[in-house]
Formats: C-alpha cells, structure tokens, sequence
C-alpha cells in the first residue's frame, strides 16, 4: 500500500467517523429529548455546535503545560481515525488485512481515554485531575471484560486474531450472537462500550453536576471542540467494531441488503445506548469497580470457557 | 467571521452565574430547559465550565464579596462571551441599590449585552431578550 493510498483511508475513515458520529449525537440527544418530552435539537445541531467551538478563542490555563494541554486532544482523534480506516478497509477487503489488527484496534480505542487522562492532568485544575484519575479507575474496570468478551469471538473463528477472518468466518458459518457464549459477550460488550463512551450511568469522569464537565473543565474553543468530535466519532467506532465482531452483518459482498441491515442495527445499538443513559443514575467510582470486577469479569470468564467448550 | 457568528447564534451555550441572588431568577431560567419551554430546540444548553460558555447570565444584585468572583469568572471565559443581566437586581440593583454590602451596578465592572427586566423576568421575556440579542448580532453583521 502506497502512502497516497494510505492518506486516502485515513481521510475515508475520519469523514465516515465524523459524519456518522455527528448523525449518532445528534440522535442520542433527540431521543433524550423524546424521553423527556421536549423537542430536541435540530439536525444540524452538532455541526453548528463543532463550527462554533472550533471559531472560538483557545485559552491554556496558567501553571498549566501548554504542549500537552494542546497536543492530548490531536492523539485521540488521530487515534478515532486511524482505527475508523482500518475498521472500513477491513469491511472492504476482508482478505487483505494483516494479522493481529483486532490486537491493534483494541489498543488505538483506548488511546482516546489516555488523551483525556492527559488532557487533564496537564491541565492544572483541581477537578481536572480528579476527573483524569476518574477516567483512569474506569478504564481499569472496564478493559479486562471488554478483552475477554472479544477473546469468545476470536475463539468461535479459529483462534485467528485477524479481523478480515472473524468477519469470513461468520459470513460462512453465521453469526457469532447465534450461540450462547456470543449472547453473553455481546451484552458484556455492550456494557463495557457504555463505559468506554463515559454515557451514564459510568459518566464519572465528566459528572457534569458534581465536578463540572471533569476532565474538560478547563478546555476551550477548537480543544475543547476536537475532543467533542473524538467522542461522537467514538459512537460510530466502538458500536461498529462490536457489529463486525458478533454480528458480521456488514458483510456487504453476500448482498446489498446487508447495509441496510447493518444500518438498522446500529440505529438499534444506540438507542439501547441512549435508554440506558436516560433511566440510570451516575454510579460512583468505587461502585464501578465493584461492578465490573466483581460481576462482569466472572460472567465474561464463564463465556470464554462456554465458547471454548464449543457453545 | 460571517460563519462563525452564525454557528454562535445557532449553538449559544449558557453558564449560569449567581452574583448574590435570592435564588427566584436562577428557578425561573431553569424553567428554559423544561418541557414547556425547551430552548435546546434552538441549540441552548447549560454547561457547567464557564470556559465552555458563550453567553454568562448573571442573576442577583451583586454584593462586596460576589463582584470579586463575577470579574474572575467573566474574564476566564472564552472569547466571542456575551454577558446577560437576568432580573431587576442584576440591572439596576433594584432596592437593595442602598445597602450598605452593595458596591456598584453590574455593568460598571463588566459589558453587559443584554438586560431582561422583571422580578423574576418570565421564560418568555427571557426568550425574547436572547432572540433580540441575536438579531442585534445579525443586523451588525448585516452593517459590515
């Protein structure tokens, strides 16, 4: 693969990430809306809101390190990017992709969570660093169950950590969800997404009530808009990356249909997503834990050992 | 510059700022969000960092103490900001103008770009002042 053809990718991935992620946003707030029996915003609401921000003056803080403060908002959203191009690359040609890149997408979607760690701490704010160290304990919850409820599909597809191979083996074999071990993963996932996107009810880190937007307190302008951005591309990324997983249903050589199909099932996921952060209360931290390690990590333990038994 | 005061106008993003208030104000500016009212129809929304804020209502008459606060907090917002005085206090003081903790009148110590009257002002009139707000920066724009 030449560089141009890289560059292209990269360009396909952010603009499909971005204008989807934006699409997602919008929708999350609309149906909040719905819930709540309002409105809701307009549709381009999104688009003025990351116009708007990106025009605005960028202030650092005193005491606060400038180059950090600035670069840690360019890591996630470089990191959103290049996993969104490999993602759609691997849709499109299954068969050229390389081995270990699911190894790879899981270590790029936790870069996001790192640069608002960063973020925050270079900030130089009280809250900042209390929502940065928040950040930091829901990512030591959360990634041991999402790992091992991504081992079960790897597993049902030949032990091969390739992802073009995951998503061929399902288009001949069916779905990875139509067994029981993949029911559980996927509901595991599901969980451990809620938190890797900080939605309520594992919004800790930005616990607009308590600590004031958190990790983004000090942020402004195009900073505080870029990591905007980051976090609705991460809508569109993670959803995506767990429907090629389990699901194999953007299998678009089999037929068109598929798309559509694919399309309905994402709108699925993130309505599932915007209920439960309407009807939940915010968890503390030390109940996230709690949650994870203690109830989540055995019931994603007991999948793996049912998917290696074959079920 | 054109675009970026016309993405402003369509996303105004409010910080919510009690200069000494008797709290009457601050419910009915909550009522905005409400049902009945729902200005995030037009892209408003509440945040909690005066950093992300393009418009600071300032509710209250302002005492010795909260003036230090409000030129602190106005001036650690980013720029385009504009300040709204929500409430007879926060316009002219109203009758606490003679107390004894009562320096001076919001607008000497910071622009204020908009003044909604009333003890407390309704949502409605609150509405109108940002929708005359906006069109004051429209027409502006227009001028250039």
């Amino acid at each position: 693969m030449s560089i141009v053809q890289g560059i292209g990718y990269l360009l396909i991935g952010f603009l499909a990430a971005a204008i989807i992620g934006m699409f997602a946003h919008w929708f999350d707030r609309k149906i909040t809306a719905k819930v709540q029996w309002r409105v809701g915003p307009p549709f381009f609401q999104p688009l003025y809101d990351l116009v708007k921000l990106l025009a605005k003056e960028v202030i650092v803080p005193e005491g606060a390190s400038r180059f950090l403060f600035l670069s840690a908002p360019l890591f996630g959203l470089a990191a959103v990017s290049v996993v969104s191009a490999l993602l759609i690359r691997t849709v499109i040609f299954p068969q050229q992709t390389f081995i270990g890149d699911l190894i790879v997408v899981i270590y790029l979607l936790t870069i996001p969570s790192q640069a608002v760690i960063l973020g925050a701490f270079a900030s130089a704010n009280p809250l900042a660093s209390l929502g940065g160290s928040r950040e930091m304990k829901l990512i030591l919850s959360y990634e041991l169950p999402f790992v091992l409820a991504i081992l079960v599909p790897v597993i049902k597809a030949g032990d091969t950590i390739r992802l073009g191979a995951i998503l061929e083996h399902q288009a001949t074999h069916g779905a990875v969800i139509a067994s029981i071990s993949g029911v559980i993963a996927f509901v595991i996932s599901l969980i451990c997404m809620q938190a890797k996107l900080a939605k309520v009810p594992f919004d800790v880190p930005e616990a607009e009530t308590e600590i004031m937007g958190g990790a983004y307190i000090e942020y402004s302008g195009a900073a505080l808009g870029l990591f905007k951005l980051t976090q609705w591309m991460m809508m569109f990324v993670v959803p995506f990356f767990l429907m090629m997983l389990f699901i194999g249903a953007v299998n678009w050589r089999q037929s068109w249909l598929n798309i559509v199909w694919a399309g309905i099932i994402y709108i699925g996921i993130l309505l599932f997503m915007t209920l439960v952060r309407n009807t939940n209360p915010r968890l503390r931290i030390d109940q996230i834990m709690k949650f994870f390690w203690a109830k989540i990590t055995p019931i994603a333990v007991v999948a793996v050992i049912l998917a290696f038994l074959g079920l | 510059m054109s675009l970026k005061i016309k993405a402003l106008t369509k996303s105004i993003w409010v910080f919510h700022l009690a200069a000494s208030p008797c709290n009457n104000c601050d419910i009915e500016i909550l009522d905005l969000l409400t049902p009945r009212f729902d200005v995030e129809r037009f892209g408003i929304q509440l945040v909690g960092s005066v950093r992300h804020a393009d418009a600071i209502l300032v509710t209250g008459s302002m005492n010795r103490k909260a003036r230090e606060r409000l030129k602190r907090v106005i001036a650690q917002a980013a720029k385009p900001c504009f300040v709204i005085a929500i409430g007879n206090c926060a316009c002219s003081m109203e009758m606490f103008g003679k107390s004894y903790n009562q320096m001076e009148c919001l607008d000497n110590v910071a622009e204020v770009d908009a003044y909604i009257a009333g003890c407390p002002p309704k949502p409605e009139a609150m509405i109108q002042g940002v929708v005359a707000l906006i069109q004051a920066q429209l027409a502006a724009l227009k001028k250039k």
